[in-house]
């Protein structure tokens, strides 16, 4: 148990935290899930990536920089620290990076990573369909052999970025006899090919953070494969694990809204009552607990440890805890909670109304909590199915 | 930075769980409950044998020397097995407090303590009660805020006070200043105070932790085996997301507990804040764990005869002991709000743990 940072470590850290002094927008973003937003959006990622900050722990020939997890929770902590932009590419760098590092072929890893670190491609995720949402095996979606092309038909839904993305990464049958996760195929599709249709949907925030994409006969080439045929149900878990797990969502970025809630309790303290206060406190301890098991993690996985089921312990408690911190912020602000920022009145208030209503989804995406509470049940604990 | 404990660090638990778990079973606690001190020589005897009263008593005076980093690992063990015998007490308060007066009280105590051969039991100025005072040979005990005493238990007055947990045995000490002069005083006394208060409240949650553990353990079994409806009430989704909570909360609760160790052991600055932390997170998880334990175990758990209660009266009473949680929150509070504690990304390590 060794809990200092190592010079390099520490250094690695000033510099992150001075170029990012020196380089983040004064003023903030809009919404990349709008048509201006998205556009500032991919220039500040540009600049990241040129800077070599885009994704740290990859591979230099891969557009990273060689760290290891360890930096990369630093690079978060300092990016988040800064008050840096939201990543509009996380499905890329966060989800499918990752896993085409562990199942691309080398071709696959140089075509497509060093555009997924300068977002020059930005990435939906395609696994909910009408019919296959929590019960993702249900994927009715087809993907046939036609050649050297798959042929795609069917639908996927709630395509997060889906309105502004390039490419859009999902679970499609290649089996049409296979049933349940058997039979399918991990997929990378352009999402500006003949006979994909992107359909925007405006979310509970009025936003189109996500769209339905509809596949008429769209042809794919079998190169876009990512691991083997009929095996692309491990290829997403392993992408799901990275999600609920580690990447996703930081600690930083709790620890960030932690300490806002904080100030926003400072500056609403007169008007607060105890309980509200003492749960801010109790907020800042759980954003420490998030963060402290994390270093655990990644410690364990530096010696070689892998992530398992235990990533849906990790999914519930960022989850619900941002939910917590979001609904003691709209009760600070109390009779302003439920203005909009163009309200005269609105001085203070911040993002945390948009934010609240973003936190609801967190229970929602990446797999139900009810779903990591079964896994938690079945895999970790033992019970029966 | 690595946040892992070592193979031997890992072995020494596991050794110790082994032992615990073969020394003291639910039959041992109960048979204790039935005699006048709770507490059993022998086993202590056999404790000492493996150095687990020592575990903090420098080489020299004949323990382990060990830290809190290793203790908290022992301490988990001894909440899982509910063991009565006064672990927090002597081996994890009066040891380090001993080395830390130092002098000849420290040479004379410290080595019987590790022999198992004495028991020593500590007050708090902000404690109404101290435990296991019952069988202690030495007592270190507060007058006002700021002068220590230490007294054979002969001389100490104690009014023992019956609580929920048979195994807690607490009393009030009284005694007479006029004739002894304290070991500390003045500045010096409030820091040792402060150091006992916090090392009780890591033992108390590193135990927590344990017997949280323990009773998601007794729940999975039982939820695997009961039979509802033709099947086991453990393959139901409102059963499993029940305990599922309670893993959640256990998990997120344990790297905080040993965070709070390895700030103890080497003195760091935010150290009251992080037991404080860690009492509050572990004696939450341990709370959560007796709720869900006892309802997925129905009517059988809230039977005497049924063992889940030795867990749920532990967890209750680890609540109750060496701070409840108002006073840890307060103290998480000032640290935040008055004090420097550092939030915010990047400031978890900032400065040494």
């Amino acid at each position: 148990m060794d809990l200092e940072y190592t010079p390099r470590q520490q250094a690695f850290r000033a510099e992150v935290r001075a170029w990012l002094e020196a380089n983040v927008p004064r003023e903030p973003l809009g919404s990349f899930d709008t048509a201006e937003g998205a556009r500032q959006h991919r220039a500040w990622e540009k600049r990241l990536d040129a800077a070599g900050y885009a994704m740290v722990p990859w591979p230099v020939e891969y557009g990273g920089r060689g760290a290891d997890l360890l930096e990369w929770l630093i690079f978060e902590e300092e990016y988040y620290r800064a008050g840096a932009p939201r990543r509009i590419n996380q499905n890329g760098i966060f989800l499918l990076g990752p896993t085409i590092m562990e199942y691309g072929t080398p071709s696959q890893k140089a075509r497509f990573l060093p555009k997924i670190a300068s977002s020059e491609e930005v990435w939906a995720q395609g696994w909910s369909e009408p019919n296959a949402g929590s019960d993702m095996a249900a994927i009715a979606t087809t993907a046939l052999r036609d050649g050297d092309h798959y042929v795609i038909r069917g639908q996927k839904t709630w395509a997060s970025r889906g309105a502004f993305a390039d490419w859009l990464f999902g679970l499609f049958r290649t089996d049409p006899a296979s049933e349940r996760h058997h039979g399918l195929s991990f997929v990378l599709v352009p999402l500006n090919i003949p006979g994909v249709t992107v359909r925007p949907i405006a979310q509970l925030d009025g936003e189109t953070g996500f769209a339905e994409v509809f596949f008429d006969d769209a042809r794919v080439p079998v190169a876009n494969r990512l691991g083997d045929e009929g095996a692309g149900w491990s290829v997403a878990m392993s992408t799901a694990g990275f999600e609920r797990g580690l990447m996703l969502r930081s600690p930083a970025r709790f620890q960030d809204t932690a300490r806002r809630l904080v100030e926003l309790y400072r500056a609403n303290a007169a008007d607060a009552e105890e309980r509200v206060r003492d749960e801010v406190i109790r907020c800042v301890v759980a954003a420490e607990a998030y963060t402290l098991e994390t270093y655990r993690t990644v410690s364990r996985m530096l010696a070689g440890g892998k992530i398992g089921a235990e990533a849906s312990l990790n999914k519930i408690f960022w989850s619900e805890l941002d939910i917590r911190m979001h609904e003691l912020a709209l009760e600070l602000l109390g009779d302003r909670a439920d203005l909009l920022p163009e309200a005269p009145a609105a001085e203070g208030v911040g993002d945390w109304l948009d934010a609240y209503l973003f936190s609801l989804s967190g229970p929602i995406y990446a797999g139900t909590n009810e779903i990591q509470r079964n896994i938690i049940a079945e895999r970790i604990l033992g019970l029966p199915r | 930075m690595d946040f892992r404990y070592s193979d031997d660090q890992i072995l020494l638990q596991s050794t110790v769980r082994d032992f615990l778990a073969k020394e003291c079973t639910p039959e041992v606690v109960r048979a204790l409950w039935e005699t006048p001190t709770a507490r059993s020589a022998a086993l202590w005897k056999k404790l000492a044998e493996v150095g687990v009263p020592g575990l903090l008593v420098p080489e020299a005076h004949g323990g382990m020397g060990m830290s809190e980093l290793e203790a908290v690992l022992i301490l988990e063990e001894a909440g899982r097995a509910a063991l009565a015998e006064p672990l927090v007490a002597s081996a994890a308060v009066a040891a380090p407090l001993l080395r830390e007066i130092g002098g000849e009280l420290a040479s004379e105590w410290l080595p019987r303590i590790a022999a198992g051969e004495a028991v020593v039991a500590v007050g708090h100025p902000a404690l109404p009660f101290v435990e296991d005072a019952h069988v202690a040979d030495l007592l270190l005990l507060p007058r006002g805020e700021d002068a220590l005493f230490a007294l054979p238990r002969a001389s100490v007055r104690l009014e023992e006070q019956p609580a929920l947990d048979p195994s807690r045995r607490i009393a009030r000490a009284e005694f007479d200043a006029g004739a002894v002069r304290p070991v500390a005083r003045g500045a010096q006394a409030c820091a040792l105070f402060a150091a006992a208060l916090d090392r009780g409240a890591l033992a108390c949650a590193a135990q927590a932790l344990g017997a949280c553990d323990r009773m998601l353990d007794l729940s999975v079994a039982y939820a695997s085996q009961r039979r509802q409806f033709g099947k086991p009430i453990g393959s139901y989704q409102a059963v499993k997301h029940m305990l599922a909570n309670a893993k959640v909360a256990l998990e997120y609760a344990r790297p905080v507990v040993q965070r709070a160790a390895a700030s103890v052991a080497r003195g760091a600055a935010a150290r009251a804040a992080h037991v404080s932390m860690a009492k509050l997170t572990a004696c939450d998880a341990a709370r959560l764990a007796a709720r869900v334990a006892l309802q997925c175990h129905g009517a059988i758990g809230y039977t005497w005869e049924q063992d889940l209660h030795l867990w749920m009266r532990r967890a209750w009473s680890l609540a109750q002991s060496w701070g409840r949680a108002p006073f840890h929150l307060a103290r998480v509070r000032a640290a935040i709000l008055e004090g420097s504690l550092p939030i915010g990304p990047g400031s978890t390590f900032a400065g040494g743990s």
